[in-house]
């Protein structure tokens, strides 16, 4: 277990809130995971990992033998840091453990974006934090190629507690891949991560999670953020392969005049799986605008897809968007659009459309030759486009790659 | 008969058990455009999609040979391939794909996207290739784009459901030329191999493109075949009303 510089406070609240339930999602027992693992051993270059442990990576965006296309990387395996490195002038990237013992200033940041006590999950990560990721862009650094972050389940039965901290300074810009994956594809496991991002003024960070657990894993990510005058932040969130139970709830914050969110994600249910997922942000400041888009499949799972957008400021401007895609008779999807507005002038407005791929469209495109199946992969794919617009070329390419493989397992 | 490409022969269709057309006959010879005129809920459209093997159009008699194949009972896809096209009316706005993607499918795979902005330039949508299909398009818009798809799949015989439908003046030009292009209209007769069954109820297309066969239909009936623009001239003077007195004139002598 890794010691923090946490205040008492911090302790106290998350004892207080050990036993929270969440809001919303399935009730994990934590007691049934494993909260200490063995220590792996750090690995200098990190394409000499296990070729297995390398593959299942890979699944999740995440490449070790080209360190060329990524300005850095780090690797958590269970609880231990396996690598850490930068490719980078301007960039920071250790794990957050280190970052706490460099900089004493690190600690004003600590669960500033995400309540400590916000339920029983951010509590346990707290009192039983197993490091993160620290990542920061210097001020005016600009990253081209993406950090790459891997958080990895190797252990069975075992929980991963992890406390991840991004600054991007004042005019930086930062893109960042993460993949979250496990060495099984059948057991057990409980990831539990908190993420606090901090974008200064006129920074931008484009932030794209790709998760491929397994039938087994139960996943409760916290994740605040908290964007200043002009800055921007880009969420991409992909969970095509199954997962047992995964409930979280982004929340942004856009604090600064002009500052600007935008939630894309692509959720896949296979029978057995439980997504609770939703995206939040709070328009606090003039001018600042959101648009969250969410893309919802079940092949026989259950989706709940959320969304909150809430204006108490003067010229903000939010649109939600949810729509779900019921691909056979089982599976269910709940599309729960939110809006709040505080404030006359503000614009937010949602739309929300679940339902089956539609015989009308089939036909169509079945009148141009195309046979059933690739006109309901076209329909498919179609409906799985979101507008990557922000994302650096290479990520872009990658992530329509992971979409692209989630279709075929579709079909 | 030889080189008859298409042929109807005594067709029956109910939509939702309700018989909407009744004993219908029909030929066309490669190179041929025929129009079918009839006044709204005639059952044009009902003809059409019988021909392009949409399910809900269900047909109980008769048989319908394209090309000396029975394809009463393929599939629209099957039809598709064997060479049959169909610009709908009102297609069905598909979210998320794109035209270009649309048309790249209607080339199949080995078209260079060259082509596929050289038609869209043709088809004065090359600033609609990137949207999606049919989503806030303009009656004028989905006209041009039903052509293009068209255009890129090349049928042997192209069903045209009301081109000129929710359509101004200076759209309905470049639709007609389109369909030209389409229909081949530009070779010599003998040299043309595409057919075109368009379907009209004011006849406006008849300015841009000329038929050889015109036919009108009223509930569920071929009334009568003639010249298209002798019938045109006839519908606009009397109106469908003398059409529908004829037949049931005819029918009563005919016993």
């Amino acid at each position: 277990m890794v010691e923090t510089v946490s205040s008492k406070t911090n302790k106290d609240k998350a004892r207080a809130a050990a036993d929270k339930p969440a809001t919303f999602g399935e009730d994990i027992a934590l007691g049934d995971y494993v909260s200490s693992a063995e220590e792996q051993p750090y690995q200098s270059d990190p394409s000499k990992l296990p070729v297995e442990d390398k593959d299942r990576m890979l699944e999740a965006g995440v490449i070790l033998d080209d360190p060329g296309q990524r300005a850095g990387t780090f690797i958590q395996m269970d609880n231990s840091t396996v690598h850490s490195s930068v490719r980078q002038e301007g960039l920071e990237v250790m794990a957050v453990s280190q970052a706490l013992e460099k900089y004493d200033w690190l600690a004003d940041y600590w669960w500033q974006a995400v309540a400590v006590d916000t339920d029983k999950y951010t509590a346990n990560v707290e009192l039983n934090h197993h490091n993160g990721y620290f990542i920061r862009a210097l001020p005016g650094y600009k990253t081209i190629y993406p950090v790459q972050t891997c958080l990895y389940l190797a252990k069975a039965q075992s929980a991963q507690n992890v406390h991840n901290i991004v600054i991007a300074e004042e005019n930086s810009e930062l893109h960042i891949i993460t993949g979250c994956t496990t060495a099984s594809k059948e057991e057990a496991g409980l990831h539990l991560g908190v993420s606090e991002f901090y974008i200064k003024k006129g920074a931008k960070v484009t932030f794209t999670m790709i998760h491929s657990w397994n039938p087994e894993v139960a996943v409760r990510p916290r994740t605040g953020v908290m964007i200043e005058e002009n800055g921007l932040f880009l969420s991409n969130y992909v969970l095509t392969k199954p997962v047992h139970s995964l409930q979280m709830y982004p929340t942004a914050r856009c604090v600064g005049k002009n500052s600007v969110v935008r939630f894309n994600s692509i959720l896949v249910a296979a029978p057995g799986s439980s997504l609770d997922v939703g995206s939040r942000t709070i328009l606090d400041a003039e001018g600042a605008k959101t648009e969250i888009i969410s893309r919802a499949i079940t092949t026989g799972g259950s989706i709940i897809a959320r969304g909150y957008i809430e204006g108490s400021a003067p010229d903000v401007k939010g649109h939600l968007e949810c729509r779900g895609l019921i691909l056979t008779g089982e599976g269910t999807i709940h599309a729960i659009p939110e809006l709040k507005g505080t404030l006359a002038g503000i614009d937010l407005s949602h739309e929300a459309a679940v339902g089956k791929i539609a015989e009308e469209e089939v036909e169509y495109l079945m009148a141009r030759g195309l046979t059933r199946s690739e006109a309901t992969a076209t329909i498919v794919r179609g409906f799985l486009r979101v507008d990557l617009e922000g994302l650096p070329p290479l990520l872009s390419a990658e992530l329509q790659r992971a979409i692209a493989a989630s279709e075929e397992d579709l079909m | 008969m030889g080189d008859v490409a298409l042929s109807i022969e005594q067709l029956n269709v109910e939509v939702e058990g309700r018989e909407i057309l009744h004993d219908i006959n029909l030929e066309m010879k490669p190179g041929e455009t025929h129009v079918l005129f009839g006044p709204n809920g005639s059952g044009k459209t009902t003809l059409l999609m019988a021909i392009m093997g949409f399910p809900k159009y269900r047909i109980t008699k008769g048989k319908i040979t394209f090309r000396d194949r029975d394809i009463t009972k393929l599939p629209i896809d099957e039809r598709a391939r064997l060479g049959i096209g169909i610009s709908f009316q009102r297609p069905p706005v598909v979210r998320g794909v794109k035209m270009r993607d649309m048309v790249a499918a209607c080339f199949g795979e080995r078209e260079p996207e060259e082509s596929i902005s050289q038609l869209a330039e043709k088809a004065d949508l090359t600033d609609f290739l990137d949207r999606e299909m049919n989503y806030g398009f303009s009656g004028g818009e989905i006209k041009r784009s039903e052509l293009m798809q068209l255009l890129a799949q090349k049928p042997a015989l192209t069903l045209i459901d009301e081109p000129e439908s929710g359509v101004d003046l200076v759209n309905i030009a470049l639709i007609g030329k389109l369909l030209n292009n389409l229909l081949e209209k530009d070779c010599p007769i003998p040299e043309r191999k595409c057919m075109g069954l368009i379907i009209t109820h004011t006849g406006h297309i008849l300015d841009y493109v000329s038929a050889r066969t015109g036919y009108v239909m009223c509930n569920g009936v071929i009334g009568c075949e003639g010249a298209p623009r002798e019938i045109l001239a006839s519908i606009r003077e009397k109106g469908y009303q003398e059409c529908i007195t004829c037949f049931l004139r005819r029918r009563a002598s005919s016993g």
